[in-house]
């Protein structure tokens, strides 16, 4: 990164007319063409990159749903890929990725009033969220459009294709039965301009039959390239609605943020009524799209920063050296460490002595055309602070508790009910009401507690007379 | 003193840059610890204390004042210290890196420069002032206002309307929407480079010639870095390298140097010829 930095320095001192010098290269990300009139759900992609210096490896997970013979993916790339620059791996990789790193509730559990306060904290997996990712694909001859390269990698057929203008590459599509939306031919023309090539790929039956899954693998690319972006603007043009990507950095100095979008921190460590618990996916995601629109549609959300080491509270375990080198963190060392089960969440897992120095980010975008024009441009920053999307059940205490002090606890209970209620309305913009009547029937009462006059202890117990 | 102080552009610059600083904190939750501010305000101060005394004159601490706010506004660090060393560096440079009698570099421009090149462990934020057009226009104003009163009214126009055609015309070449453009000269940190450190009248030319092809070249400069090296911090590397051009675009269009206290011009569009070169016989006020 420094040198690079280095040679553009020089570079732009020594010719400030170098102005039409073209650009260098465009990184990627699937767009989803609809064949005929299949709808494609593409409602949601998950990717994972690995960036050191211009180092970078992506990794796209999909959930594609549909017939295997209509996937097909067109992903603008940098540079023609060698067949051992592009790999399949396994989707429980990219979903352990995404249970480590997702938001998650934790529970305290309120001590009897009547003694010391002491807190136990437990951890809870938090709701893996659905997502999805869709891919799309082609054949190809004439139309000013080459074949740079051929492989089969995996269960998928894949072309590397460059094209001189964009109307040859999007009659290519056409005529080979893909329904292009329209805008598509202006973004393409925008990419090959900018000289990038096209990934294609698609299933290859036999292959995948072979592979005897039932779904479709995470496709990765590997490549050196000065720009750090996803290029989500292929991806807009035949969406109707938003689109929803998770993406995942694996970095060494620190964490990522968008450069020509706010990178906003997603609010975290409120107290939330205990109903949360049953429904923590509707909550997240609700939450999740009053943010957005708080920020009037147009940021980037932080989810999760921290450390590959460790974690506190754990949504799932760290990643291992093996799945962290498979998903292209190459300084790692090549015999993995200690092999984890993946078990519930859990305890914290507290700093390692052998640091992996990997640092992962979770940024969590909803986007669409209007309020996302460009692609997603990145940069790495040297911050190594840790920060999680957080959210606190506090059980009160239900035993018997008899002194002072228990009295006053239960008379702050309803206050603290409410504000709790206040908060997850405010979060999520549901109806307060509703939360109200949640809350009532998981036993979080409104009702002041009756207060006992003062005296009804005084002499012990319950004497009627005397 | 009292009518030569307000007469300062610097006291409406750090008046805006401040409520710049205030909406950042309130409003857009900027990740600024109070005692970051502090350490910066303080070293920046103690440097012009050291210099001014090294150098026998009386310090002045509006212009470190405005550094720090800069380089707050501008750059981050997770610690205080690679903070202290941009301040150092910042106002360091106006000490010893002179020529003639200007220092040679835009103060918090060479300590963000400084520091983005030789550690991680500071960096620029480039997004995180989103896009909000009122936010955008509301700096502009207040700047426009700044660098009215102190007679530079025409860098940040012309950087910012040389950037932007350099944009839009990539875009038309390209065949983008001109939303890309514009997403992107909606940009807080841009504005804010524009109207508060490019625009400083002790590091840009004196000749209106010459600071035009000042503004000019940086904008050009910026904009290779940001589309052909993609690089984001594109715009403070282009103010360096301009700085550095500088002497030899005073050489070529000499006019008389700039002084805070130098009153304001009238407000016009179009400068009458060979005026603004004429030499200066009468110091200001």
């Amino acid at each position: 990164m420094k040198r690079s930095l280095k040679k553009s320095l020089l570079a732009a001192a020594a010719g400030v007319a170098a102005l039409t010098a073209t650009g260098g290269a465009v990184a990627f990300c699937g767009f989803f063409v609809a064949k005929a009139d299949t709808k494609l759900f593409n409602k949601a992609s998950k990717v994972a990159i690995m960036r050191d210096g211009e180092r970078t490896v992506i990794t796209m997970a999909n959930d594609y749903q549909g017939a295997l013979e209509e996937f097909a993916v067109v992903i603008p790339v940098p540079v023609v890929l060698e067949e051992g620059q592009i790999h399949v791996t396994e989707n429980a990789i990219i979903d352990h990725l995404d249970a480590y790193t997702s938001p998650r509730l934790v529970e305290y559990f309120d001590e009897d009033p009547c003694r010391v306060y002491a807190r136990r904290e437990m951890a809870m997996a938090a709701a893996p969220l659905e997502d999805e990712i869709v891919v799309t694909a082609n054949r190809i001859d004439g139309y000013g459009v080459t074949i740079e390269a051929e492989y089969t990698v995996g269960e998928y057929d894949i072309l590397i294709l460059s094209a001189e203008q964009s109307d040859g590459l999007a009659a290519w599509l056409k005529d080979n039965d893909y329904k292009l939306p329209e805008g598509a031919e202006s973004v393409l023309g925008s990419y090959i301009k900018q000289g990038t090539k096209f990934f294609v790929a698609k299933v290859n039956l036999e292959e995948q039959a072979a592979t005897g899954l039932k779904y479709l693998r995470p496709l990765q690319v590997a490549f050196e390239s000065p720009r750090f972006m996803l290029p989500i603007r292929l991806g807009m043009v035949n969406a109707d609605g938003k689109q929803e990507l998770f993406v995942f950095a694996l970095t060494r100095t620190g964490r990522i943020e968008t450069t020509n979008y706010r990178t906003v921190k997603l609010p975290t460590g409120m107290d939330i009524p205990l109903f949360v618990k049953d429904e923590f996916g509707d909550f997240y995601k609700s939450m999740f799209e009053e943010q957005v629109d708080k920020e009037d549609e147009r940021a980037v959300f932080l989810e999760y920063a921290w450390d590959m080491n460790w974690c506190d509270p754990c949504a799932a375990d760290p990643l291992s050296p093996d799945e962290l080198r498979e998903l292209g963190v190459y300084w790692l060392g090549a015999d993995g460490g200690l092999e984890e089960p993946r078990a519930q969440p859990i305890r914290p897992i507290r700093p390692a002595p052998q640091a992996q120095n990997v640092f992962v980010t979770r940024l969590h975008v909803s986007y669409d055309a209007e309020h996302f024009p460009e692609d997603l441009m990145f940069k790495e920053t040297g911050d190594r602070s840790n920060f999680q999307g957080r959210y606190v059940l506090r059980h009160p205490y239900k035993g018997d508790a008899e002194c002072e002090a228990a009295d006053e606890y239960r008379t702050e209970l309803p206050k603290r009910f409410e504000k709790e209620a206040q908060t997850l309305a405010n979060l999520t913009g549901w109806d307060i009401d509703e939360i109200r009547d949640k809350m009532n029937d998981k036993g979080q009462s409104f009702e002041e507690p009756k207060k006992e006059p003062w005296w009804k202890r005084l002499w012990g117990g319950d004497k009627d007379k005397g | 003193m009292a009518s030569g102080f307000l007469k300062d552009p610097r006291i409406y610059q750090i008046m805006t840059l401040s409520g710049v600083l205030a909406f950042g904190w309130f409003a857009r939750a900027f990740e600024i610890e109070p005692v970051q501010f502090a350490a910066v305000v303080i070293a920046c101060c103690a440097v012009q204390w050291l210099g001014s005394f090294l150098i026998a004159v009386r310090p002045d601490f509006r212009s470190a004042l405005i550094t720090s706010l800069s380089l707050t506004l501008l750059l981050r660090a997770d610690t205080v210290w690679p903070l202290i060393a941009a301040s150092a560096i910042a106002i360091g440079s106006k000490f010893a890196l002179r020529l003639g009698d200007k220092h040679i570099f835009n103060p918090a421009n060479i300590g963000i420069v400084a520091m983005i090149l030789m550690t991680d462990a500071a960096w620029t934020t480039p997004g995180q002032w989103g896009t909000a057009v009122w936010f955008a226009a509301l700096l502009a104003g207040a700047g426009m206002f700044v660098t009215y009163r102190a007679a530079r009214f025409d860098t940040p126009l012309i950087f910012l309307g040389t950037f932007a055609a350099l944009m839009i015309a990539r875009a038309l070449w390209l065949g983008d929407p001109l939303a890309i453009p514009l997403l992107r000269l909606q940009n807080g940190a841009l504005i804010l480079f524009a109207f508060f450190m490019i625009s400083d009248p002790k590091t840009t030319p004196d000749g209106a010639l010459a600071r035009a092809v000042f503004a000019v070249g940086t904008a050009a400069i910026a904009f290779v870095f940001n589309f052909n090296f993609f690089n984001t911090d594109g715009i403070f590397y282009a103010l360096a390298i301009m700085c550095v051009l500088r002497p030899l675009l005073e050489f070529l269009d000499p006019a008389p140097a700039y002084r805070w206290s130098d009153p304001v011009p009238p407000l016009r569009l179009f400068k009458r010829k060979r005026r603004a070169t004429a030499p200066h016989t009468m110091p200001a006020e």
